[in-house]
């Protein structure tokens, strides 16, 4: 057929366009490299990087190798990718649901506010938050808003857990008692299918979440808390966040969140109303129309958008650059202006975005096929 | 029977009193309301007349820093006193009219634009003149105006120029992307998903760090490319795999009667596309494609991080002259202004175009 041939050629000169184009940048690169001393490769990766970063998950000093500071960053940016995702879903759920308020009040207010966040851009909100953090009284004269609570300008101190034994045993008897709560659940969901009898599940779910970690602390595994304490020029004990990441948190929770906030209204708002009309005339009391008939169906719409919002949240928190916080891409960018190896390090990052975007929307693609087969029993 | 019900007044909406009594009532329908609407006049009664005697009673509208410190109010003589380096930047002072006619002659197209009536060739063909004309207006080097790099440009009008040049060269790129990632070509479809996912899927920093960066390492020895160029190509690339989706998404809406009938009337693959789908596609997704690009207007501000002086960034460049030091919060105000003002009135116009569109697609 001459239409399939006419495709063959197409495909054949795309390819033979792109093999070319690649191999011209490919020998430009390396000629390029060649002139300034550089040869590509990944060695430089095992060499000391000298970097000072002040903020780090894992133990790191300047003279560890380009690998570990690269390391440092991305578990940064994943830090606060991950904190922000959480926050930015309770308070975009919150301000939605505030906007369908039947206070027009309310209603108007966070409107108003919603509108704000979501037609400024992003970099002038992290610079703005970040120059209000910078003002905020010294270490000595801290803000002492809740009891181990300071904030001041080196950021914000809270009381932290003592990583040893006891938090270990701690954290396993609490998600023993979860996953306990969960099976319960489960289990007395297929009873109520199948003989139609309802039991509360409540009080002994909540009795199995802090009964374990309690009877683990009567056996003398007590996590220890430490306080922060005002010693010299400084705080210590405690877990402290700096202002640039305090600053990029809050930056990037509430831009996120008034975009996510939309999604919830329109995706709750897109339930018809005689869904709500015909569970109330079942005589479901409002909370469990919510649970039970609106959520379900709203979830199918909002899932699909709110992925994105939390991709854009992960790609957006490279913008830490701006206001100094050692995320992955700054990180990387220290590291091009030392070693001129550029397209190693670019690359790197841009595989560890791709990455992280790929697991993510796995992730909630499994998510929404579980909420769409819901939707068919 | 019918001449009486011609007589009525047409119906009329309730009036302001009765708007504001109805509102008033809703605030207070209920122990819960009551308390929430107690909670909300207490937020703004310790938020506004604060900001208030801030912003507007204590507030400095002409004068030195000197007199701005002693009112200890806003500093508005600040915002003024830098108003036009936000919008030329560090252009020559004397040349200073050639940035503000290409400000005139973006803000005229961009009006003529929103005109529903004006869509279509010659609309096109004027943003064809437009877009050059702008570029050898700010650049000059011809026609006896002189040379001025790249490098000086700044402020608004530069943030102008990036946002119009990177959807006039974006916009084609994402029509063919589009078009590549529904081919019936697995070469052409993968290449096409490839690039847009790909683009997508890293931060628009990491773009423009490859092109200030990466890209002078791929191009042959001796050629440099302008930094202003290089921001372009990364921004356009952008633009083209955002707007991708969103024409993807058109592509997608059309019933297939319409693939089906052009087909049956013999015509080529690129007659069908450009007189019967893509006009139908393109106009269906114009609310879209204007809420992609506010996105995408917003983020015309990450060009700070390769060193491109934009309206933003020149705006916080003024906040180190030594004559006017300590005033961020004045020139975030403005900018946050600024960029306020026209991505909301651009959102506000796409909703009523969704309106107005919607009849037509059914």
């Amino acid at each position: 057929m001459p239409a399939s041939r006419r495709g063959l050629i197409i495909q054949a000169g795309l390819l033979a366009a792109v093999v070319l184009c690649s191999w011209w940048l490919w020998s430009n690169a390396q000629a390029n490299m060649a002139a300034r001393g550089l040869q590509f490769g990944f060695a430089f990766l095992d060499r000391s990087a000298g970097i000072p970063i002040g903020e780090h998950l894992i133990p790191y000093a300047p003279a560890d190798t380009y690998r570990r500071a690269l390391t440092v960053g991305l578990l940064n940016t994943l830090r606060v990718a991950i904190v922000g995702i959480a926050l930015c879903t309770v308070f975009g759920i919150l301000l939605g649901l505030a906007r369908l308020s039947s206070n027009p009040l309310l209603r108007g207010l966070v409107g108003g506010y919603i509108e704000v966040i979501r037609n400024t851009p992003l970099v002038l909100q992290l610079v703005f938050w970040h120059a209000v953090l910078l003002q905020l009284p010294s270490v000595r004269q801290a803000l002492n808003p809740l009891p181990g609570v300071f904030l001041s300008q080196r950021g914000m101190k809270i009381p932290g857990l003592m990583a040893d034994t006891a938090l270990l045993v701690f954290l396993l008897a609490t998600l023993i008692g979860a996953i306990g709560w969960w099976l319960l659940l489960r289990r007395e969901r297929a009873r109520q299918i199948a003989t139609g009898d309802r039991r509360a599940t409540l009080l002994p779910g909540l009795l199995m979440l802090f009964g374990f970690p309690a009877l683990g602390m009567a056996f003398g595994f007590v996590p220890i808390v430490e306080w922060p304490e005002l010693a010299g020029f400084n705080f210590e004990g405690g877990l402290a966040l700096s202002p640039e990441f305090f600053a990029l948190l809050i930056g990037l929770v509430v831009y996120t969140s008034a975009f996510i906030a939309e999604i919830v209204r329109s995706g709750i708002q897109s339930v018809h109303k005689g869904q709500w009309e015909a569970a109330r005339a079942l005589g479901l009391p409002p909370g469990r129309i919510m649970r039970l008939v609106i959520l379900p169906q709203a979830l199918r719409v909002i899932i699909p958008p709110l992925t994105s919002q939390y991709l854009n949240l992960t790609k957006n928190s490279s913008l830490a650059i701006v206001i100094g916080y050692p995320d992955l891409v700054s990180v990387a960018n220290t590291s091009i202006n030392q070693t001129g190896q550029a397209i190693e390090v670019i690359s790197i990052f841009m595989a560890v975005y791709l990455i992280i975007s790929l697991i993510t929307s796995a992730l909630m693609n499994w998510y929404n096929a579980k909420v769409a087969l819901l939707k068919e029993r | 029977m019918s001449a009486a019900i011609s007589t009525q007044a047409p119906p009329r909406g309730p009036s302001f009193a009765e708007r504001v009594q109805a509102f008033i009532k809703a605030c207070f329908a209920g122990p819960l309301n009551t308390l929430i609407t107690l909670a909300c006049i207490a937020v703004l009664y310790f938020a506004v007349p604060p900001f208030w005697s801030w912003a507007v009673t204590n507030a400095t509208w002409n004068g030195n820093a000197q007199a701005c410190r002693a009112a200890g109010g806003a500093c508005w003589a600040f915002v003024r006193e830098k108003f036009w380096f936000s919008i030329f930047g560090l252009y020559p002072f004397e040349e200073r009219w050639r940035p503000a006619t290409m400000i005139v002659i973006l803000v005229a197209m961009v009006l003529l634009s929103t005109i529903r009536r004006f869509w279509g060739r010659w609309l096109l063909l004027g943003w064809a003149i437009a877009a050059p004309a702008m570029w050898v207006l700010m650049q000059g080097g011809v026609f006896g105006l002189p040379f001025v790099q790249t490098r000086q440009w700044g402020g608004l009008s530069i943030t102008g120029i990036i946002a119009v040049y990177g959807v006039a060269l974006g916009y084609p790129l994402a029509i063919l992307l589009a078009l590549g990632r529904r081919s019936e070509l697995k070469l052409v479809r993968w290449f096409s998903t490839a690039i847009i996912e790909c683009v997508r899927g890293v931060p628009l920093i990491s773009l423009l760090f490859m092109a200030a960066i990466m890209l002078p390492l791929f191009m042959p020895q001796g050629i440099t490319i302008d930094r202003l160029m290089r921001v372009l190509v990364a921004y356009t690339l952008f633009t083209a795999a955002y707007m991708a989706e969103v024409v993807r998404g058109g592509l997608q809406a059309m019933p297939r009667g319409q693939y089906e009938a052009a087909d049956a009337i013999g015509l080529s693959f690129w007659q069908k596309m450009r007189l019967i789908i893509l006009p139908q596609a393109l106009t269906i997704t114009i609310p879209s494609q204007v809420n992609t690009f506010i996105g995408l207007f917003k983020d015309t501000t990450l060009v700070v991080v390769i060193g491109v002086f934009d309206f933003f960034t020149t705006l916080r460049a003024a906040l180190g002259d030594p004559n006017w030091l300590g005033f961020p919060t004045e020139a975030y105000l403005f900018a946050a202004f600024v960029y306020f003002v026209l991505c909301f009135t651009m959102s506000r116009y796409s909703q009523s175009l969704e309106k107005s569109l919607r009849p037509e697609t059914r």
